[in-house]
């Protein structure tokens, strides 16, 4: 740039010749130069402005259409960031104490057609029918040729199934993934695991639900997603309960029981280690409900949780040990046992007659029904029923089952003087074995209430007192007489000091009254006595064996010698050593004062 | 040094150009793998789910109690019964180890020909 002088020579020499103040073209040039500068200056903010303004209609601008296009876009989750675990569709396990499995899933296929699109539908119906033998070629023919547009030919096919369908090459015979549930250990557990079918059903996939015993109760909980198919933990010891079934079946066979059920339950914790009901079937096969007959023949029947029968003298240590709870007897107090009892119409008869007094202890061992009946006298009816509602009997037991509030015991609808007396020897009231069970857990383990559980349980349970320490002490010092010297003597495991109570119970008629000749024999059991540890009930319906030249159906001849066998299976099974050194007598410690 | 501040940032700004470039490629490569780890995930888990399913299968109780009657005369396997538990004391102590011998002590007999008498330190323990 050229900078035009502020007094250029020409101009002032020119001015001074004329006389003129040169200092005028001096301030004249520095005006115009000072307004050229003020232009530029101006030019200079406003092209600034104009970029400024630019720049915020292009900011906000941006910001407008983000808002827009975020707006009007489905939200969808950022893709960036890797999870962790991808989220398991699949329905969850079901895992025994010990973390062997019980249910799990399988990936087979299902088999569906497409009429359609199929080329040659006579072959191919016929050639289905030879693979798969269920089904007829006709049918199928009809179905294929007919105006349906799909249809389902197979649930679930193996492998070797798939590939003999591949090879007819028909086109419009199509597969779709199926996740099937696979109980491995086929019958083992049956009852307690129920089984699981379809729900809705689609040709990519289908819904597995549960629909009997646990797989019901926890469907959800299997099913959440949430979960990531984290197992269900269930406190049953699979070695202990095929063992259990085995040792159950065979004694079945032997005593001729047409069933027969067992619980296995620590004292502790109310866990069940081992639940059977026989005869059982194939969770993976499930058999048809009975349209016909007694439901109580099916075998889905769960005669240890649904079965819900007159247990008999099982029920005599609860009426003893509240006797002692509220003082009235001591093991040594007189009891009047002279027969037979008559109470308006009804006559209490003993299995022997006993003579005239027993003993408390001597009413247990012996099973005298007099005597305990004597005793219940005393207690009362509200009493008696109070108490038996605190051992659980009065209500269906809490074990995680669907079927669990169906077998709600049975109470007689007045709860009168005779009523308090059968009950107190077992008559009149009918409950499940597992709510035998609990009720022997309560009793036997230090006196607190537990209910019976099928989760894995780390802790005991807290529950509330129902006998003392010292009753609870007395009372399983009977129930080890019992065994030692009364009804139960095949009971007796060497080393593990089994205690336990009989119970042998004449199946009521349908049609009112009780059978000559069918019994329900009951043995529940503790062990060891001394420190309890597992209450075990067996239960057999209608057994009868011949011995020493006699048809015998008590439970001392019957359900004794199979829950002893049991016992020795199981055992050693859950980490018990016998204790065959060590022969002190029970209770020595914790003596009367 | 104006110019040079000029020039400074078009290079920042083309570097980080560049960088975001090569960024928004490597997540986009590196989102491709977590998409395929995951499919792979899921067929490892489903194997997996087949092969325990087929253990358990094979180690379903009757089919244990079956082989181990059939093969009784090899394993002779019984049921685990309550006779079946010892004591410690009735089990042999096992014998320690011999500690490598670190300074051999040369004796008069090492050449011998043939020496029936153990060592002495084997036998006091």
């Amino acid at each position: 740039m050229i900078r035009t002088p502020l007094r250029p020579l020409a101009r002032i020499l020119r001015a001074r010749d004329r006389g003129e103040n040169p200092d005028r073209i001096e301030a004249e040039n520095r005006r115009l130069r000072h307004e050229r500068m003020q232009d530029r200056a101006r030019q200079r903010a406003e092209g600034r402005l104009l970029v400024m303004a630019a720049m915020f209609l292009v900011a906000f601008g941006a910001i407008g259409l983000r808002m827009g296009v975020l707006a009007g876009t489905v939200p969808e989750e950022p893709t960036a960031q890797a999870r962790g675990n991808p989220i398991i569709g699949q329905r969850a396990d079901i895992l025994d104490r010990r973390g062997r499995i019980l249910a799990t899933n399988l990936q087979t296929h299902s088999l569906y057609a497409q009429p359609p699109q199929m080329v040659d539908p006579e072959k191919a119906a016929t050639e289905l029918a030879a693979i798969f033998p269920e089904l007829e070629a006709e049918a199928l023919q009809e179905d294929f040729t007919g105006a349906r547009r799909f249809l389902w030919i197979r649930r679930e096919i193996s492998p070797e199934q798939m590939q003999a369908v591949h090879d007819i090459g028909e086109p419009g015979l199509l597969f779709g993934p199926r996740e099937m549930r696979l109980y491995p250990n086929g019958a083992v557990a049956a009852h307690v695991l129920g089984g699981a079918s379809y729900g809705r059903e689609g040709v990519s996939s289908a819904e597995v639900i549960g629909v009997a015993g646990v797989e019901k109760f926890f469907d959800e909980r299997l099913r959440d997603p949430g979960n990531e198919g984290a197992p269900l933990r269930l406190s049953l010891d699979l070695s202990v309960q095929a063992a259990s079934e085995r040792v159950l079946q065979g004694g079945m066979m032997l005593m001729n029981a047409k069933g027969a059920s067992s619980v296995l339950m620590d004292v502790h914790t109310g866990e069940v280690i081992s639940m059977v009901s026989l005869p059982d079937f194939d969770p993976n096969d499930r058999p048809r409900v009975l349209t016909e007959g007694d439901q109580g023949d099916s075998p889905l029947f769960n005669r240890a949780v649904q079965g819900v029968y007159e247990l008999g003298s099982v029920f005599k240590i609860f009426t003893v040990a509240q006797a002692m709870e509220l003082g009235l007897v001591d093991p040594e107090t007189e009891i009047d046992t002279s027969g037979p009892l008559t109470w308006g119409r009804f006559r209490i008869r003993d299995f022997r007659d006993y003579g005239d007094e027993l003993t408390t202890r001597q009413v247990i061992v012996k099973s005298s029904n007099i005597g305990t009946a004597r005793i219940a006298q005393e207690i009362g009816a509200d009493r008696q029923r109070d108490f038996l509602g605190r051992l659980g009997f009065l209500d269906p037991t809490p074990a995680e089952m669907v079927e669990a509030p169906t077998g709600a015991p049975l109470l007689p609808d007045n709860w009168s003087e005779i009523s308090t007396m059968t009950i107190s020897y077992g008559h009149g009231l009918s409950s499940s074995p597992l709510h035998l069970a609990a009720g022997y857990a309560s009793l036997v383990n230090g006196g607190t209430r537990v209910t019976p559980t099928l989760l894995r349980r780390d802790r005991p349970q807290q529950g509330p007192r129902v006998v003392s320490e010292e009753v609870s002490a007395r009372s399983r010092d009977m129930l080890r007489a019992v065994v030692t010297e009364g009804t139960a003597s095949f009971g007796d495991v060497a080393g593990y000091r089994v205690g336990g109570k009989t119970g042998t119970a004449d199946k009521p008629r349908p049609q009112g009254g009780y059978h000559e000749d069918k019994t329900i024999a009951t043995f529940a059991t503790v062990f060891p006595a001394d420190a309890p540890r597992y209450v075990l009930i067996v239960t057999l319906d209608e057994p009868q064996i011949e011995a020493l030249g006699e048809s015998r159906r008590t439970a001392g001849w019957t359900a004794v010698p199979v829950a002893a066998e049991m016992i020795r299976r199981a055992a050693p099974l859950l980490d018990m050593r016998p204790d065959v050194a060590s022969r002190r007598p029970v209770g020595v410690t914790l003596t009367a004062n | 040094m104006r110019s040079f501040l000029y020039v400074l940032s078009a290079l920042a700004v083309v570097a980080l150009g560049v960088w975001a470039y090569q960024e928004n490629y490597r997540t986009q490569e590196a989102m491709r793998e977590v998409r395929a780890l995951h499919r792979d995930i899921g067929a490892a888990h489903e194997r997996l789910q087949m092969l325990r399913a087929e253990w358990a299968y094979l180690n379903r109780p009757d089919r244990l109690r079956d082989l181990a009657e059939l093969n009784f005369e090899r394993l002779r396997l019984l049921p685990l019964m309550p006779d079946a538990f010892g004591k410690v004391g009735q089990i042999a102590y096992p014998a320690p180890a011999l500690p490598p011998i670190t300074d051999p002590v040369e004796v008069s007999s090492d050449n011998a020909p043939e020496n029936p008498d153990a060592p002495a330190e084997e036998t006091a323990r």
